[in-house]
């Protein structure tokens, strides 16, 4: 426990918000990507800075480059050129932000940092800004504007919980993302979103993990899953012919606890007898090409539909992760489409098509396992995870942009016993991001990420306190990554968990040996936790 | 204090229609050629924005899902929250533009003791509501000046909207509402400091002149009545672009009459144009059908990406040390640049 926890306070704010002074401090901020990673992805103005600097070096003309690019997109979405106009400022959205929230900063309100735009938008691109000015609320673009931009369209996640209550839908997460690909025109963006892009782009994952590396770590978990359960379990990779590619965020591979969901998958396959690959290429479903233009996300996200065709695949398989499923689900057929060389994908086990992906032909691993769990195809033993009192966080992506609601519950709630809700305005299209999300996960960030988690953090320590939930469930890589040092924080003793990870616990598979540990490699109970157990753990 | 120019603004219109009637060429002005003036720039205004935003591409089918997805035929699927039919969509825009369902949503975040409370805030939803559909049936009230005869569905509606019967003239329940969510909503600006705080001055001015339209035509009708039969024959007059002024209009009329006009010239400028734009938000009428139809961008620009060839050019030797089957010796060479 740290000594003081982060004071949140909610003053109301007095006086304007036209001045776009910004104070950079480490621990809210992230830092400016490294030149070589944008000249990897041959991006704009690749130089030495940092945001804290006084001189950002922009290009001469970052002002026309700018107001340019605006006009461009205009142009080109339907959704910028009308959130840029009809807002009436209700206040729906206020505070609906959980970086306002955990933050207290009005400018973090989801409609003030749209304003930040608007201001502009009215200056350069409407009669009456351009004739009334601050009256209709328009500014000039200064430098300081960009400063701003900067710093409030990288302290949002694009989770798009606003656009919800939103009773014109204007989602600030296409704002964020127009403002953020401006910034990248002139060469203004952060390193742990480059940096993973330009790996990506390179090695196929967002960890730079090159295919003899990737090899080994499946090949390690293949080998521990084998362990665990006495079963010779394998793992394909680029395996032609197969039937399925699988494609999971590279944390899953790489990263803690990320890596017990994949031993999850590995036992699941296994048990089922799927015919399937995963590819050392296709080695990333992740795309952090989101969090910096559309361009970028098509570019990162080509390998998928190329590599499915190349092995000769019928359909593609997707692990758990949030913003994966963001761009598998609403750009990847339009982007990199059609997918005319796959199939509809059909479930070889139960013989269920899944008609929703028809088209795109990639389906969801929840709704793949969901479907095997209805159909009683799998042996479950739910009492294996009885040490977990589990409650389920809706990630963003898979919530607010597909609605992958209850087949992630049908699953947890078979494979174990003690599940609880948290509060009805904090889950499913209303929950919380966990604050770290659209690239922003970084240690060097933490205070804001801790501040933008709070109300996240604060339904978990309700059903801790309530239930005695000590598990946090989830179905993101940015989840698992970033869920745990939020729960240290602020609700101690709550642990994070994939699906998948539940789910190979209570998976009774065909000839294992009896098992003593749980995928973490900690001994199984036999017995529930108490109350008072969990809440003293 | 950003109301003060909004309020000003008003104040003037005002003062300019209360005395400039009492000249002839005035009344001229303010009784013809600004009311078509503004109705021109209303039209125009309004079907340029619409069309503007109408043609505008939709790249990405990005709906907000605020339910269930239509997936496994055991789930139960949220149909009007996350619409996977064309139907589906309608009847959630239907449900959004009719009954403000989203905003029905809306809750209060606050802080007690560094604890975060939801409450339930659903004031903003009726006030909203109230506002918008009581001017839809005041609105529609006023086809009865400008059609003759006056349809039936104009007549039911205003006695209707009359049937409380309270004093003489009866008292509409539209023009009860209508002033009541005025206010809140003026109020709210004011009083609430988020609110208040992000605000603009032009938020102001829209809620003046409709206050500033109200408040004269509830002094029409209810304080300083006027002729009826010589106003409907004027709106007629002007309805069939055979204006006939009356030698003397009443000043709350043409205060009435300059304010309307206002608002109409205002609109296409303003983020009044909501109206219009509701239509169009792609989060909301788009349906959740990603996965089983494909959607087109007219604009799928090629990008430069890193192709299986390149990447196992790249990293052949690793390839080959981890025995991963390899495609071609120099694929990547060829194609690579």
């Amino acid at each position: 426990m740290p000594d003081k926890l982060l004071a949140i306070e909610q003053k109301n704010p007095e006086g304007g918000w036209r001045d776009a002074k910004v104070e950079f401090r480490k621990g809210t901020m992230c830092y400016a990507a490294a030149p070589k990673n944008i000249a990897y992805l041959g991006g704009t103005n690749p130089r030495e800075w940092q945001p804290f600097d006084a001189d950002w070096k922009l290009p001469p003309n970052w002002k026309r480059i700018i107001l340019d690019g605006m006009k461009e997109r205009l142009q080109k979405y339907r959704s910028f050129r009308l959130f840029m106009e009809i807002c009436v400022r209700c206040g729906a959205c206020a505070d609906k932000c959980h970086f306002y929230i955990g933050s207290g900063d009005p400018k973090n309100m989801p409609v003030l940092r749209a304003e930040l735009m608007r201001s502009v938008y009215r200056r350069y691109f409407t009669l009456t800004g351009r004739l009334f000015g601050s009256l209709v609320g328009s500014r000039e673009l200064t430098e300081d504007v960009i400063k701003e931009w900067f710093y409030y369209f990288y302290q949002c996640t694009e989770c798009r919980r606003c656009s919800v209550f939103c009773p014109y839908g204007i989602d600030t997460a296409e704002i964020t993302m127009m403002g953020r690909e401006l910034l990248d025109l002139i060469g203004c963006n952060i390193n742990w979103v480059m940096e993973p892009a330009a790996n990506c782009f390179r090695t196929g994952n967002h960890l730079g993990v090159q295919p003899h590396a990737f090899q080994d770590s499946l090949q390690f978990a293949a080998d521990e899953a084998s362990e665990i359960t006495g079963l010779p379990i394998e793992v394909p990779i680029n395996r032609k012919g197969a039937e399925i590619l699988f494609v999971m965020p590279s944390a899953d591979y790489f990263g803690t606890p990320h890596y017990y969901t994949l031993l999850g998958y590995l036992m699941l396959f296994h048990e089922i007898g799927l015919d399937y690959t995963v590819s050392a290429f296709a080695s990333e479903g992740g795309n952090f090409g989101l969090f910096s233009s559309h361009e970028l996300t098509k570019r990162l996200n080509a390998k998928i539909y190329e590599e499915a065709k190349r092995l000769g695949v019928k359909w593609i398989l997707g692990g758990e992760c949030g913003h994966m499923w963001r761009v598998f689900h609403q750009y990847m057929d339009t982007m990199n489409g059609p997918a005319d060389f796959l199939e509809p994908p059909v479930s070889p086990i139960t013989g269920t098509r899944f008609d929703n992906a028809r088209s795109t032909c990639a389906v969801h691993i929840c709704e793949f396992t969901a479907d095997l769990i209805h159909h009683g195809k799998l042996r479950l033993d739910p009492s294996r995870n009885d040490r977990w009192n589990v409650t389920y966080h809706d990630s963003c992506n898979p919530s607010r942009a597909m609605g992958l609601l209850e087949e992630p519950r049908h699953i947890l709630k078979s494979v174990c016993r003690n599940f609880h809700e948290m509060p009805e305005n904090t889950i499913r299209e209303q929950t919380f991001c966990c604050g770290s999300g659209a690239g922003l996960g970084t240690d060097e960030n933490l205070e804001m990420r801790l501040r933008g988690g709070f109300p996240r953090a604060n339904a978990v320590k309700y059903v801790r306190e309530k239930h005695g939930v000590n598990l946090l469930a989830c179905i993101c890589a940015i989840d698992k990554a970033t869920l745990p040092t939020l729960m240290e924080y602020w609700v101690p003793g709550v642990e994070v968990a994939g699906v998948h990870e539940l789910l190979g616990n209570a998976l009774v598979m065909t000839g294992e040996k009896e098992r003593t540990t749980d995928l973490r490699g900690e001994d199984l109970r036999g017995e529930p936790l108490t109350k008072e157990e969990a809440a003293h753990e | 204090m950003k109301a003060f120019a909004p309020l000003l603004a008003i104040l003037a219109t005002v003062a300019f229609a209360a005395l400039a009637g009492h000249v002839h060429a005035g009344l001229i002005l303010l009784a013809v050629f600004v009311p078509y003036a503004a109705f021109a720039v209303f039209l125009v205004g309004f079907c340029y924005r619409v069309t503007r935003w109408a043609w505008a591409p939709v790249p990405f089918r990005i709906p907000t899902t605020c339910g269930q997805q239509k997936s496994l035929p055991w789930i139960k699927p949220a149909s009007l929250d996350n619409p996977s039919t064309g139907w589906g969509a309608f009847r959630r825009m239907a449900l959004e533009v009719l009954l403000f369902r989203s905003l029905f949503r809306n809750n209060r975040a606050r802080l007690h003791d560094q604890r975060l409370v939801l409450g339930e805030d659903q004031y903003l939803w009726l006030g909203a509501l109230a506002f918008h559909w009581s001017l839809l049936v005041i609105l529609l009230r006023h086809l009865r000046l400008f059609l003759q005869p006056v349809p039936f569905i104009v007549t039911a509606l205003s006695r209707l909207d009359g049937a409380f019967q309270v004093g003489v003239p009866a008292v509409y329940v539209s023009d009860v509402v209508i002033l009541g969510a005025l206010v809140y909503l003026t109020a709210r600006r004011f009083c609430n400091p988020l609110v208040r705080y992000l605000s603009l001055p032009i938020d102001y001015l829209a809620l003046f002149l409709l206050l500033g339209i109200v408040t004269s035509g509830l002094l029409i009708r209810y304080v300083f009545p006027v002729d009826v039969a010589a106003i409907k024959q004027f709106a007629l007059g002007l309805a069939v672009f055979h204006p006939v002024v009356p030698s003397a209009l009443p000043p709350t009329f043409l205060v009435h009459l300059l304010l309307v006009s206002a608002l109409a010239a205002y609109f296409p400028f303003s983020t009044l144009m909501h109206t219009g734009g509701v239509f169009l938000s792609p989060t909301r009428n788009l349906t959740n059908n990603n996965r089983s139809r494909r959607h087109i961008n007219p604009w799928n620009h090629p990008v430069k990406t890193h192709s299986y060839a390149q990447w196992e050019y790249e990293f052949r030797d690793k390839l080959k040390a981890a025995k991963l089957p390899i495609e071609s010796e120099d694929a990547g060479q060829i194609t690579g640049d």
